[in-house]
């Protein structure tokens, strides 16, 4: 019965997002304050609606109802409760609930703040929500329902969740990507009711920037706690592999951040306000690229979902109906928008267009490396896969080149900056970090690179204090007070900026500095690698909830003085017969030790991963860095204002 | 030139600028580091080049493993149920690699026509098939279809 009520409310949830993508439209072009008013109630019952059906599919795992297609699919009775929980997300459907619950969250959320809003602006944004709704509810309705039966030959227990997602990362990484995913619909929806109320002035930007700057915040989280994950469970030791996927989620990344610097330059100064709409449609539609690549299976990827040419159809036409619309409501309005104000070469705009125009060029590199099979394939030129390398050597003079403008650019004053700001500290501090960073790699044997990456790190830390402390010490109030009434957004920045050379520190060290060895060992032998000797002291059986394990001791030493002891294991799960590896760390601030066990060779021997991964948690670490940062910034003050 | 024009000209020039720049800089690199797929068939019948990094893959035969006793040197076979390839790699094969199942290997085909493998792929799913595999698998099944055809119009 329950699971019926969870589709039924599906269904009315749709009518509802529907009626929400209407009634305030029509109220808009008519003049009528009643319609306009509907949005808002609309929208919690959405949420409401959405929120009944995912509690119910929620319960129907837990409670092991097999009954439901895709529990018996994703779940087991042995399976411990948490993954239950958390095995509604594991699959095609329920995932796609979750981000139908996630975006209906986004909109109640803007319906909730609606009085920040001018009074016939605020309905039009949550009736473009209710479009993009309304699309994603009837995909998941009409490709993907999650309640379907299997009625009356109930199985006696699951299929069981597939061994890799038994983890605490499917928790935590498919919810906070999703709010990042889902959270550029609400800048979208921004900046089409911008295009449709003709409303194109720096207003709209200001709306829209605590939205985006949220989004911003989880979109990094949920991409750092993925990078994470596939770190040690994968057991590959590698944390970004330039999957498809993961680009899939890069991309939105990359073009959203061009969004976050653009939105800043038309809400101070009201230049490339076409330019920022555009940036803001464009975001959108490679968060839809990204569900089209991962629930299509088009492409080769860790991530794909068991493929279905239906649903990627559907996506691929939805991709088509709200980012065609937008850009034909773009391509209408846009021409009467002029931006009367000039700027200056040197002035921060100019800066942030720099910004702009790198951050676009690597997402449209990022977009043809991971489209490029596509393209080949239907080109009839053969299968291909673009590797690794291809990505590495393209991004990296391009990103780099991006943070030499992020350590300069904060310097810029609004409009014209005479160049002789910038001259005195920018020339001091970068050779003060040339210097520091060539003593580094001098001592610790590094390459060119590792020197041109650390003379920008350093540089960006240092003009960043630099800019900081001019900053405070202007005045006569004294520090402390003069650091208090900067803005959040001013830290937020700051923090996202320090936040990305920690993660830059983290990338060149990781692959510059690590050690890595695969090598054969049995119980009692051992190894040395980079000052460390690892010992494989012993193998055990152990069992757990639902699989069998073997596991290895380990211990490692440094000169002689126990470090660490690991304990990697090969775990096999008993309901799918699935082989699963499970690494074993010792994290640490300037490195990790990583052991994996690989297959069980002839004899006692087993074949064996080591890693020493040097600051790694840097990567990570400069991630949260940049969350928080984007956090502050979307909690900045000014943003609270009610409208007039 | 009026001012703003200038200004106009110098902000076009710097995109056009990091734009080629980054079109060379693509255009390289996808010359260097596309992976082309052959399909067993394929090997076997010459078509793929030698010595240059292309990727191959098909089902694991049982019974070709064959592990060395002293290092990490494994090499197997991998048909599509026309033709075979050996593959040879050093180092740990993923959790899913099987006997019966579809793999990907990538690396180069040597002058004897073993491909030495530098990374084995074993998608982590066991109902998934890679879609190149399954994709050889249909177009070696296809072959041994109209080879009957036209065997039988023969007789």
């Amino acid at each position: 019965m329950l699971p019926e009520i969870g589709q039924f409310s599906l269904i009315l949830s749709l009518f509802f997002a529907l009626t929400l993508a209407v009634v305030p439209l029509i109220g808009y072009w008519t003049n009528n304050r009643l319609l306009l008013e509907t949005a808002r109630p609309l929208t919690f019952i959405m949420l409401i609606l959405v929120a009944i059906s995912f509690v119910i599919l929620s319960v129907s795992f837990i409670t092991d109802d097999f009954s439901v297609l895709y529990v018996s699919q994703n779940s087991n009775s042995q399976l411990p409760i948490w993954y239950k929980f958390s095995a509604v997300w594991g699959g095609h459907e329920g995932s796609l609930l979750l981000w139908v619950l996630i975006l209906s969250g986004w909109c109640a959320a803007v319906a909730f703040k609606i009085r920040t809003l001018p009074e016939d602006v605020g309905p039009v944004v949550l009736a473009v929500l209710g479009v993009v709704s309304s699309g994603f509810l009837s995909f998941l309705l009409f490709t993907s329902s999650p309640f379907a039966r299997l009625l009356p030959d109930v199985p006696v227990d699951g299929g069981d969740l597939n061994p890799l997602l038994q983890d605490f990362g499917l928790i935590v990484h498919p919810p906070v990507l999703y709010m990042g995913y889902v959270g550029f619909s609400v800048a979208f929806a921004f900046a089409v009711a911008a295009l449709i109320t003709g409303n194109l002035n720096s207003s709209w930007a200001r709306w829209a920037r605590p939205w985006t700057a949220a989004s911003w915040a989880f979109l990094t989280l949920g991409i750092t706690l993925g990078s994470w994950w596939a770190y040690y469970e994968l057991g590959w030791g590698g944390w970004w592999f330039w999957d498809p996927v993961e680009n899939a989620s890069f991309m939105p990344w990359l073009a959203g951040t061009a969004l976050l610097h653009s939105l800043a330059v038309t809400e101070k100064r009201g230049v490339f306000k076409s330019w920022t709409v555009l940036l803001a449609i464009f975001t959108f539609s490679l968060s839809l690229l990204g569900a089209f690549l991962v629930r299509s299976g088009v492409l080769t990827s860790v991530h794909s979902f068991a493929a279905d040419p239906t649903r990627g159809i559907f996506i691929l036409g939805l991709l088509l109906v709200l980012v065609g619309g937008s850009l034909l409501l773009y391509a209408i309005r846009a021409a009467q928008v002029k931006s009367t104000v000039s700027f200056g070469l040197t002035g921060r705009e100019a800066w942030l267009l720099l910004n702009n125009i790198l951050l676009t060029v690597l997402t449209l590199t990022v977009l043809l490396g991971t489209l490029y099979p596509l393209i080949f394939d239907a080109l009839g030129l053969g299968k291909i896969s673009v590797g690794a390398p291809y990505f590495n050597s393209v991004f990296t003079p391009i990103a780099l080149l991006l943070i030499v403008c992020m350590a300069v650019g904060p310097l810029s004053k609004w409009h014209d900056t005479p160049l002789s700001v910038f001259f005195i500290p920018c020339l001091s501090s970068v050779i003060l970090s040339a210097l520091i960073s060539a003593v580094l790699v001098y001592w610790y044997d590094f390459g060119l690179l590792a020197w041109i990456s650390f003379t920008v790190v350093f540089w960006v830390v240092c003009l960043s204090f630099a800019d900081w402390f001019g900053k405070v010490s202007a005045g006569t109030k004294g520090i402390i007070p003069r650091a208090r009434q900067l803005p959040r957004n001013y830290y937020g920045m700051l923090l996202a900026h320090l936040g990305m050379v920690v993660s830059l520190v983290g990338i060149v060290l990781v692959s510059i500095n690590s050690q890595e060895s695969m090598l054969r060992l049995s119980p009692g032998e051992s190894t040395s690698m980079a000052g460390y000797e690892f010992r494989f002291d012993r193998l055990e059986q152990v069992k757990g909830p639902n699989y069998v394990a073997d596991r290895a001791h380990f211990s490692a030493y440094k000169a002689g003085e126990p470090v660490a002891v690991l304990y990697p294991e090969k775990r096999l799960f008993t309901t799918r017969q699935q082989v699963m590896t499970e690494a074993a760390l010792d994290a640490g601030f300037t490195r990790d030790l990583y052991i994996s066990l690989g297959e069980k060779l002839d004899g006692s021997a087993w074949g064996v991963r080591i890693y020493v991964k040097s600051f790694v948690r840097w990567i990570w670490l400069g991630g949260l860095m940049m969350m928080v940062g984007g956090l502050l910034a979307a909690l900045d003050k000014r943003y609270r204002r009610r409208a007039e | 030139m009026n001012p703003v024009r200038k200004k106009r000209l110098l902000v076009i020039m710097v995109i056009a600028i990091i734009l080629s720049a980054a079109t060379g800089l693509v255009m390289y690199a996808l010359q260097q580091n596309i992976n082309l797929f052959y399909s067993p068939s394929q090997i076997a019948t010459g078509k793929a080049p030698h010595n240059t990094n292309i990727r191959a893959g098909g089902m694991v035969v049982a019974g070709s493993v064959k592990r060395h006793s002293e290092t990490l040197y494994v090499s197997f076979d991998v048909t599509d149920f026309q033709h075979k390839v050996t593959i040879t790699y050093q180092g740990i094969l993923p959790d899913l690699f099987r006997e019966g199942q579809g793999i990907v290997a990538q690396g180069k085909l040597d002058n004897e026509g073993v491909f030495q493998a530098d990374q084995v792929l074993a998608k982590h799913d066991e109902n998934y098939m890679p879609p190149e595999v399954s994709e050889a698998l249909k177009s070696a099944q296809n072959a041994t279809q109209t080879k009957t055809v036209t065997e039988q119009s023969i007789y």
